[in-house]
């Protein structure tokens, strides 16, 4: 048995003093991972459909790899911001009011943001495509 | 543990002012930066799928936007932000992952390959974009 002060179970269920263990640096690198991908695509397609102007952009979100690609960037992306803004509150705002005030702020933002985009890609989608 | 003087003789943590200026403190700061960045700039995505949906008179506004100058200043820093915040993340990913590139120096000439990476790949995004 170790010298440690942690409990056997504490240490079978390896979550840690925040008892949230690796699950926040895991979600950070699984979307990083996922926007390698996305990122590119975007800015290559997004680029070249937004030069046509407003008809070339809905031609473009209403195909459904676009659509899907899209939703799957939004979703990569949002998730990715919620994490790395919530470090950067936990890091920088001390006064615990504000820093809750903020963190809540973060998911809703980030939520709201997410579900407005991502319907908007539907709605062109099912009304176009 | 205190001197006669009663001066602590422990390490001290560095204070802001006298860090020597280095890329992977550069690197690391600019990927907290540009993170913040994208994060305000996203809201200029999210306008833009938004106007898309809601029609041609609400896009033409939001394009017009992205077309004065101040739009593509801003356009500018977000290709900026998301190219550099793209070679850091994946440097970061190769640290956690592999473990490669440690060592102080290779730290250091990836940190700048990934700023050098930045300019590069945000001016040809832009040439790609008034030129193709």
């Amino acid at each position: 048995m170790s010298q440690s002060l942690r409990t056997p179970a504490s240490q079978v269920r390896g979550l840690g003093a925040a008892r949230e263990g690796t699950d926040h640096y895991i979600k950070q690198r699984v979307t990083a991972i996922a926007l390698i991908f996305l990122v590119p695509w975007f800015i290559g397609s997004a680029l070249i459909a937004a030069k046509g102007g407003y008809n070339s952009v809905i031609e473009w979100m209403a195909h459904p790899l676009n659509a899907v690609l899209l939703i799957l960037l939004l979703g990569a992306a949002f998730y990715h911001m919620r994490l790395g803004m919530q470090v950067v509150v936990e890091d920088y705002i001390a006064k615990v009011s504000s820093r809750q005030a903020l963190l809540i702020l973060n998911t809703f933002v980030v939520t709201g943001l997410f579900v407005a985009t991502s319907l908007s890609v539907l709605k062109v989608w099912f009304a176009t495509g | 543990m205190a001197t006669s003087q009663g001066v602590d003789t422990k390490p001290l943590s560095p204070h802001v002012q006298i860090w020597k200026w280095h890329w992977t403190m550069a690197a690391s700061i600019s990927h907290r930066v540009s993170g913040c960045a994208l994060y305000v700039g996203t809201v200029l995505l999210a306008a833009w799928i938004i106007s898309a949906a809601t029609g041609p008179e609400a896009y033409a506004l939001v394009e017009a936007f992205m077309l004065s100058w101040f739009g593509r200043l801003v356009l500018f820093g977000f290709t900026a932000a998301v190219t550099y915040h793209f070679a850091n993340g994946i440097r970061h990913l190769i640290w956690d992952g592999p473990g490669l590139a440690f060592s102080p120096g290779a730290a250091s000439f990836v940190s700048f390959l990934n700023f050098l990476f930045a300019i590069a790949v945000t001016i040809g995004i832009w040439l790609f974009a008034y030129y193709v």
